[in-house]
């Protein structure tokens, strides 16, 4: 396109008027009139079926208005095409509508009601983009649409909409503030919401359109810290300026103790030695004295929800992204305690290295923070050094940095910087540089004289506007002790023969004449010199002329009465009026005559008076009070939409406000749920290591954590909490799912809420509401009870390939198991049952007794027992050695509430796999508690994995109101621990579901001899093992206990001990056995060594050897896990 | 590439070794390959964020003055806004020293300078200065991605893309598409075979299908990813900031790290990183990927990488820590009054190496104005003198500790003008292949979640940043 040429600069702003005006005016040149046939055609393709062309011609016209050209005479042509099939067209349409909409109002309503439409798309995606081209289209008719819009996308169920529509919240607010309330209501209720897509969003909506209304935060405060770190990075930085605001109004200043200890500014102002200043200072000192009292009266206590905002930005400060630390580090300078704002200097200094923009925003900064606390930024003095190579702005502001951390034990190499600094060939930065280092020779006494004389020595330098600046800075540096310094006077006295530069000689004749007692022979030479150039000076040094010549008048009328008279003479028909003026004001003032009134007699008080020395101030000083960061401070102006930073109260409000009820917890959903648990742990705990927010996008070292998980209900909460919440962001329908779920809980809720208040104490109540979370996993405990219900059907059931005595070791087992805690548990659920059927305690029931048990028939650890027995003699094969599997764990697949009725639960049967022999076995139990029956249930959607598989169980037809049935299905995991994801499919519903392994069910056993055994480990070392020490527990440490809680956790068969008569090494000692198990992975067969070897007290040492690490890495971590609780 | 393979067996035999020595956790260790691939650094991936009406308009300025692009979020600013900008570019003589943030009557005009263009924002109320710079700064890098480089020819051959793409980056002030892997399925970066190919079927660069990536709460990844061949490369390189005074004593030195990741695996892949001395990153940044917890408790990094290239964590290791200089400085430069000239005479040796050949080196110079040209001779290397920007630049190349490298000769001046009182400062260039100066060392890699074995490569290379020799 020659746009080039035909583009002008000057209509291109208001181009909506010129340019359809080419069409009327053909004779405007050959260009213009081709251009108006350019639209034509462009119209015809526009209007044309082929796709081809019109994507053409939006291409053109896109690229038109992207050039600042007029386009809005093809409206009607292009808004035609706003609902075209091609999405490439689409998009570009929807730019084109956004662009000229305004100026076409009528015509854009025509397209309206395709966005309608696409508002009520089942497709997230496309509601949300309906939603973004229609909140962007000004036109102040659909107003009232918008707002519809707003309101329903908010309580949408893709929290990728409901981020829409809190983007859509500010911009319908900028095309009709009087929505105002409405939207308030709206960002109420978004700002609740529990997703960190939707925080960062809202918040910005919050501020543009309601910054004031700060109560809204209240509730969510705690929430807004917890998912900060999760939160994309711009809706951190949003985040975080919002909370320092709220922070200020809500919590007490935590240096309110410290605040006699002040650091920086009371160290230069003893310097001034005005009386002005002292008398200030004093006032600042009882203020500070009556603020000390009153912290001592009351002892300063940091709210914890201050401290927890403080503990969640911190680690933000390794953002790569410049804006969140910089957010981060204005929040701590203005909300930390004076001890904790130091860490931020660090990342700072970082920011350094970026582009020079971001260099120049983070040292403006800097430096206002380096007047104030000068030590936090000390330690880092050389990283502000300059460079020949920094552009200018740079160089002067870090020059202002350096001076601002100059103090008397530093101030010798700053000196020597900045000598180097003079030679530069930036005159700019020299002449910075010599007023840098004019305030370090104010601000510093010890280095007064030594400044004073590098400086006069700059005088001599060959560059005049050095000279000059000295010359300025000097002027400043004298008048603080004059008497002292007569032969520098003297010296640039002198200096008015050569020097040029109109400030410089101002400068001067100020100085002598100022103290021209001290200079008295040369203070009228000069003026005499003065004179004779007078008409040839500048105005400002004409002026210090007609001063110089009063002065000398005034103190030495002998000498240059005549003088002065010539000057002021030759200043009288002076062009400019402001010399005119002085002169004679002057003459009236001093020359006495007899009209002269009252004030000559004052002359000489008002021209000699003694002036306060000029204080050499950091332009950033009281920045401050800009909030940091922003860009009304680096601007040193309020910029429109400015939100001051408040004062810290005198007295902290409420702190109760924040508290989020008890029954808040249980009406949340599932998953925000955890997210609430996660809130709170920091408060106990501050070792939370692993299991922190950060860990939500994991998925592999989660199931680590998850295996691990049986140690405390609290950490598999959280663990599966991060994959929840995965899962919940990908799908609509699951979040459908947990809305109900939710309301469902706000029913009981209210029926039994002493009940929930309750349970923040009970234990056994704190695992029901794990378990009310846990969708994939169930607590130790739980599952534990499970264990029984389980071994108890089981054994009624065992096959007849189990052997007696197995049995009866079961049997056993079992009794001593099931006695403890879940009695009660059981008890109070039944009554509650009665009242209410979906209540949730009803989980930990266990199912009704007529039902199908799974069919827990160990038969591959069976018949590895077997054929133990026939490799080992009677006296080795004791009951304890065969491996006891009768703890399956169950898992929980899909809850009854979530499922409608519908529970499934599933284990690990440990079974081979018929159809596909590299298949995990899963035996699922499905049981309808709902009163109607349930069709049709299938398996659909498997998203897998690379490499992974499934084998779907057939399609149960029906399942009759009550019933339970089970089902087995083949899962190949590919040896990994990732899930497979499913849909469960009803004739009425669908549920995402996901089965996670543990690691442990990733093989299965093999027999082995103890020399195989050993004979494989030999080639299994190196990187291939892994070995740890343990200490067993108490309980666990007869050969029994060791067996059975290793093949509970994994797997595997043991290896008989002893058996093999070739076996070179002595046999251990009876009292320090060596377990040893064996077994493969399910799909590569690879060979899974594990090796139990106890020691004296408890001590063992556990060694796994298998050549995909990653199994062993885990492998070891369960085993250990199972020996040690 | 053909420079690394050298290298190659060292590093695989060190890495087995560490993998021996630190096998009781398990891992994969594969051979480490060396990669010598190309630098990814000018490909760094985009990120697009979310703002409240922070960005009203966005004018691209080429280095003439000229503006080649508008693009509106809001109602249409007039261009005639920018002639405050102009105004202060004229003042600021180079274009660096513009001052990034203006103020005008009705408006803030915040800038940046990057590839010869400005990229200029138009703001209206109140926002951090450093949001709106760091946005443009990915604008910037968005089109570096998607182009190879950010210039205006490219901008304008791509116009209707750079407009897809802002329109995607910002709506109204507020984004959409997040992340680079998200905006590549929306909008695809231009290619020439889908060009060509699009040219004859009337395609489109606009992605059939939506976009899932951004509903996904790892945005960075995008979904489904496949490979034939799974490789994961890091480039940890390292900038030494310095500055030597006359003397040859340190006055303050600085090392810069970054590690670059180009990662190409299948699936979902969960990475660990783990090093040799972590006790010497105390300053980091990272990706979003990284989980901090697992840094802050292990030292580790622990993270799903996005997929392809990305910068995985920098780090700034101040001048508190010792840092060593690779190379010293003799100079003398001296400028006489009588016959205007001046002499010049510098020799480069090695110092702290580490073993390892200093490539690559370069010195340049920024001459005071009165010196006319030079006429020198190297005993390695060319030189070359500009006469109008006044840069001596020094190409030396390989650094032979045996012969030291030596520029000498005389500067003739402009007669009748004073002589410059000051030296200019040397600012060197330099390249160290295999070395991390700092002394950084990535001890393994492990992959969770994936079974496949995928090839790993770390690349060490210790380059000068701002290396300055005072004179």
């Amino acid at each position: 396109m020659s746009a080039s040429s035909a583009f002008n600069d000057e209509k291109g702003g208001s181009s909506s008027v010129g340019e359809p005006e080419y069409g009327h005016d053909p004779a405007s040149g050959g260009i213009f009139s081709s251009d108006y046939k350019r639209h034509d055609d462009l119209k015809e393709m526009l209007d044309s079926n082929k796709d081809s062309l019109k994507l053409e011609a939006m291409k053109r016209i896109v690229a038109m208005i992207a050039r600042g050209k007029n386009a809005s005479d093809l409206f009607p042509a292009v808004v035609k095409n706003v609902a075209c099939k091609n999405i490439e067209v689409k998009k570009l349409v929807y730019v084109y509508l956004v662009r000229y909409a305004e100026e076409q109002q009528d015509l854009a309503l025509l397209s309206i009601s395709t966005f309608q439409r696409g508002l009520k798309d089942p497709n997230q995606l496309i509601r949300a983009s309906a939603l973004r081209v229609l909140s962007s289209i000004r036109v102040t008719i659909i107003v009232p649409i918008m707002m519809l819009a707003i309101k329903e996308a908010a309580s949408d169920m893709s929290p990728y909409v409901r981020k829409t529509a809190a983007h859509a919240i500010p911009k319908l607010y900028s095309l009709d503030p009087e929505q105002k309330d409405q939207l308030i209501e709206v960002i109420e209720k978004l700002l609740a919401d529990k997703t960190t897509l939707v925080a960062g969003s809202v918040v910005m909506a919050f501020e543009e359109v309601c910054p004031e209304r700060i109560d809204l935060i209240h509730k969510n405060y705690r929430k807004l810290c917890n998912l900060l770190i999760d939160v994309e990075e711009w809706g951190q930085v949003v985040i975080i300026n919002m909370l320092t605001r709220y922070a200020r109004t809500q919590f007490l200043n935590p240096n309110i103790n410290e605040s006699l200890l002040e650091e920086g500014g009371s160290g230069d102002k003893t310097f001034y030695g005005s009386d002005e200043d002292e008398d200030e200072d004093e006032e600042e000192k009882e203020k500070k004295a009556e603020v000390a009292a009153m912290a001592k009266r009351k002892p300063y206590v940091m709210d914890p929800d201050h401290r927890l905002l403080l503990r969640n930005t911190k680690p933000l400060l390794q953002s790569r992204n410049a804006a969140v630390v910089m957010a981060v580090a204005q929040l701590y300078f203005h909300l930390a305690p004076k001890a904790e704002v130091g860490v931020i200097a660090k990342a700072l200094v970082r920011l350094l290295r970026s582009h020079s923009e971001v260099q120049y925003v983070v040292l403006q900064n800097v430096a206002t923070m380096s007047i104030k606390r000068r030590g936090m930024f000390e330690p880092y003095l050389k990283s502000f050094y300059i460079r020949s190579t920094d552009p200018t702005q740079i160089k002067v502001l870090k020059l202002e940095v350096l001076t601002n951390l100059a103090n008397e034990t530093n101030i010798s190499t700053i000196l020597r910087e900045f000598q180097t600094y003079i030679k530069s060939m930036d005159k700019d930065f020299v002449a910075a540089t010599i007023q840098a280092i004019g305030r370090c020779a104010t601000n510093i006494s010890e280095v007064r004289d030594t400044c004073l004389n590098g400086l006069v020595q700059l005088l001599s330098n060959r560059d005049e506007l050095v000279v000059a600046e000295s010359v300025v800075v000097i002027k400043k540096l004298l008048q603080m002790q004059p008497e002292k310094h007569s032969d520098i006077i003297k010296h640039m006295a002198k200096l008015t023969d050569n020097i040029q530069v109109p400030m410089a000689r101002a400068s001067i004749l100020w100085l002598i004449g100022e103290y021209c007692e001290h200079v008295p022979k040369i203070a009228p030479d000069v003026l005499r010199k003065m004179a004779k150039s007078f008409t040839n000076e500048e105005d400002i040094v004409k002026l210090q002329i007609i001063n110089l010549a009063a002065k000398l008048y005034l103190t030495n009328s002998k000498q240059t009465k005549l003088l002065t008279q010539y000057v002021l003479n030759l200043a009288k028909y002076d062009q400019n009026y402001d010399i005119r003026d002085r002169a004679r004001f002057i003459r009236q003032l001093i020359v006495p005559t007899e009209k002269s009134g009252a004030l000559s007699k004052y002359a000489k008080k008002l021209f000699l008076a003694l002036k306060p020395a000029p204080v050499l101030e950091s332009p950033f000083k009281d920045r401050d009070h800009f909030q940091l960061g922003s860009l009304s401070h680096l601007l040193n102006a309020k910029a429109g939409g400015y939100q001051e930073l408040p004062d810290w109260p005198e007295a902290a409000p409420d702190p109760s406000v924040r508290n989020v009820e008890v029954p808040e917890w249980t009406k949340c959903s599932s998953r925000e749920k955890r997210k609430e648990k996660k809130v709170e742990k920091p408060f106990y705990t501050d070792s939370e290591g692993e299991s922190g927010p950060t860990e939500s996008a994991d998925s592999e070292s989660d199931s680590a954590t998850g295996s691990e998980s049986s140690s405390g209900s609290e950490e598999s909460g959280s663990g599966s909490e991060s994959e929840e919440s995965k899962e919940a962001s990908e799908s609509e329908e699951e979040e459908e799912e947990e809305e109900e779920e939710e309301k469902k809980k706000k029913k009981k809720d209210l029926k039994k809420p002493v009940q929930e208040s309750e349970s923040e104490q009970s234990s056994e109540e704190e695992e029901r509401k794990h378990q009310r979370k846990s969708k994939p996993r169930k607590s130790e405990s739980e599952s534990e009870s499970d264990e029984d219900e389980e071994s108890e059907s089981e054994s009624s059931q065992s096959e007849s390939e189990d052997s007696e005595s197995e049995a009866e070791v079961k049997k056993k087992k079992k009794l001593a198991e099931s006695k403890p805690p879940p009695k009660p548990v059981k008890k109070e659920s039944k009554k509650e049952k009665k009242e209410m059927s979906l209540l949730d305690l009803d989980d930990f029931e266990p199912a009704p007794s007529p039902q199908v048990t799974p069919v827990n028939t160990f038969l591959s650890n069976s018949l590895v027992t077997d054929l133990e027995g026939l490799s080992l003699s009677d006296s080795v094969l004791s009951p304890a050695t065969i491996a006891p599997s009768s703890t399956l764990k169950s898992y929980e697949l899909l809850h009854r509430i979530t499922g409608e009725g519908l529970s499934v639960e599933y284990c690990f049967s440990r079974q081979p796999f018929s159809p596909d022999a590299n298949m995990v076995a899963v035996q699922m139990q499905f049981t309808n508690n709902a009163s109607s029956d349930t069709k049709n249930l299938h398996i659909e959607d498997v998203k897998l994995q690379s490499g992974m598989r499934v084998k779907e169980f057939p399609e149960i037809e029906l399942l009759p109101a009550g019933e339970t049935a089970t089902a087995v299905m083949g899962i190949d995991f590919c040896d990994s621990t990732q899930a497979a994801n499913f849909q469960l499919c009803t004739h009425t519903r669908k549920f995402f579901v996901s089965i996670q392994p543990p690691v442990g069910e990733l093989m299965r056993p093999v027999f082995l001899t103890e020399n195989e055994f050993k004979k494989e480990q030999g080639q299994l070392m190196g990187m291939n093992e892994i070995t740890e020490k343990l200490t067993l527990d108490v309980k666990c440490r007869n050969e029994h206990t060791i067996v059975q809680r290793v093949t509970t956790a994994a797997n595997l068969s043991r290896v008989p001990c002893g058996s093999d008569k070739e076996c070179s090494p002595p046999l251990p000692p009876p009292d320090h056995p060596v377990h040893r198990f064996a077994g493969r992975t399910v799909t590569s067969g690879s060979l899974v060594l594990v090796t139990v070897a106890t020691k004296e007290e408890g001590a063992a040492q556990l060694t796994v050897n298998c050549e995909k690490m990653v199994i062993g890495t885990m492998l070891v971590k369960d085993i250990l896990q199972a020996l040690t609780q | 590439m053909n420079q690394s393979q050298g290298f190659f067996k060292d590093i695989q035999i060190s890495c087995l070794v560490v993998g021996w020595l630190l096998s009781n956790t398990a891992s994969i260790i594969l051979s480490f390959r060396v990669w010598g691939g190309q630098s990814m650094t000018d490909s760094a991936p985009s990120w697009f964020f979310y703002s409240a009406e922070m960005i009203h308009s966005l004018f691209l300025i080429n280095h003439l003055g000229d503006i080649f692009l508008e693009k509106h979020w809001k109602s249409v600013i007039s261009r005639s806004v920018c002639d405050y900008f102009f105004e202060a570019r004229e003042k600021a003589v180079d274009p660096e020293n513009v001052p990034p943030v203006l103020q005008t009557p009705h408006h803030y005009l915040i800038s940046i300078y990057r590839g010869k263009l400005f990229f200029l924002s138009v703001i209206q109320t109140e926002v951090p200065p450093l949001f709106v710079i760091e946005f443009l700064h990915r604008v910037a890098d968005t089109f570096q991605d998607y182009f190879g480089e950010c210039s205006e020819s490219v901008i304008t051959d791509n116009l209707v893309i750079v407009y897809e793409l802002l329109e995607e980056m910002l709506d109204n002030g507020f984004p959409l598409a997040t992340e680079s892997n998200v905006l590549k399925e929306m909008i695809r970066p231009p290619n020439i075979l889908r060009s060509v190919v699009n040219t004859l079927t009337g395609g489109s660069n606009v992605g059939e299908t939506l976009p899932q990536g951004q509903l996904s709460n790892i945005p960075w990844r995008r979904a489904g990813v496949k490979y034939a061949n799974n490789e994961a490369y890091f480039d940890v390189t390292e900038e030494i900031d310095a500055i030597v005074d006359k003397s040859g004593t340190t006055v303050s030195a600085e090392i810069q790290g970054v590690i670059e990741a180009c990662v190409k695996l299948s699936g979902m892949p969960d990475l660990t990183m783990s090093f040799m001395n972590p006790r010497l990153l105390d300053d980091v940044s990272f990706h979003p990927c990284v989980r901090f917890r697992r840094w802050e408790s292990e030292r580790v990094l622990s993270f799903i990488p996005p997929d392809g290239n990305f910068t995985l964590m920098t780090y700034h290791i101040s001048s508190q820590n010792l840092v060593a200089i690779p190379v010293y400085v003799k100079q003398s430069i001296n400028f006489f009054e009588a016959g205007s000239c001046g002499r010049l005479d510098i020799t480069i040796g090695p110092k702290q190496t580490m073993g390892k050949t200093v490539e690559d080196l370069k010195v340049t110079i920024h001459m005071p104005k009165a010196v006319l040209n030079a006429n020198l001779t190297a005993t390695q290397g060319n030189y070359t003198y500009d006469c109008t920007t006044k840069m001596l630049v020094w190409d030396i190349g390989k650094l032979n500790p045996q012969k030291l490298p030596n520029l000498r000769g005389s500067l003739s001046m402009q007669t009748g003008v004073p002589n410059p009182e000051e030296n200019p400062s040397l600012n060197i260039d330099l390249k160290i292949q295999q070395l991390a100066i700092s002394g950084l060392k990535v001890s393994r890699l492990d992959m969770y979640g994936e079974k496949y074995k995928p090839f790993k490569g770390v690349k060490y290379v210790t380059k000068a940043g701002k290396f300055q020799v005072r004179t």
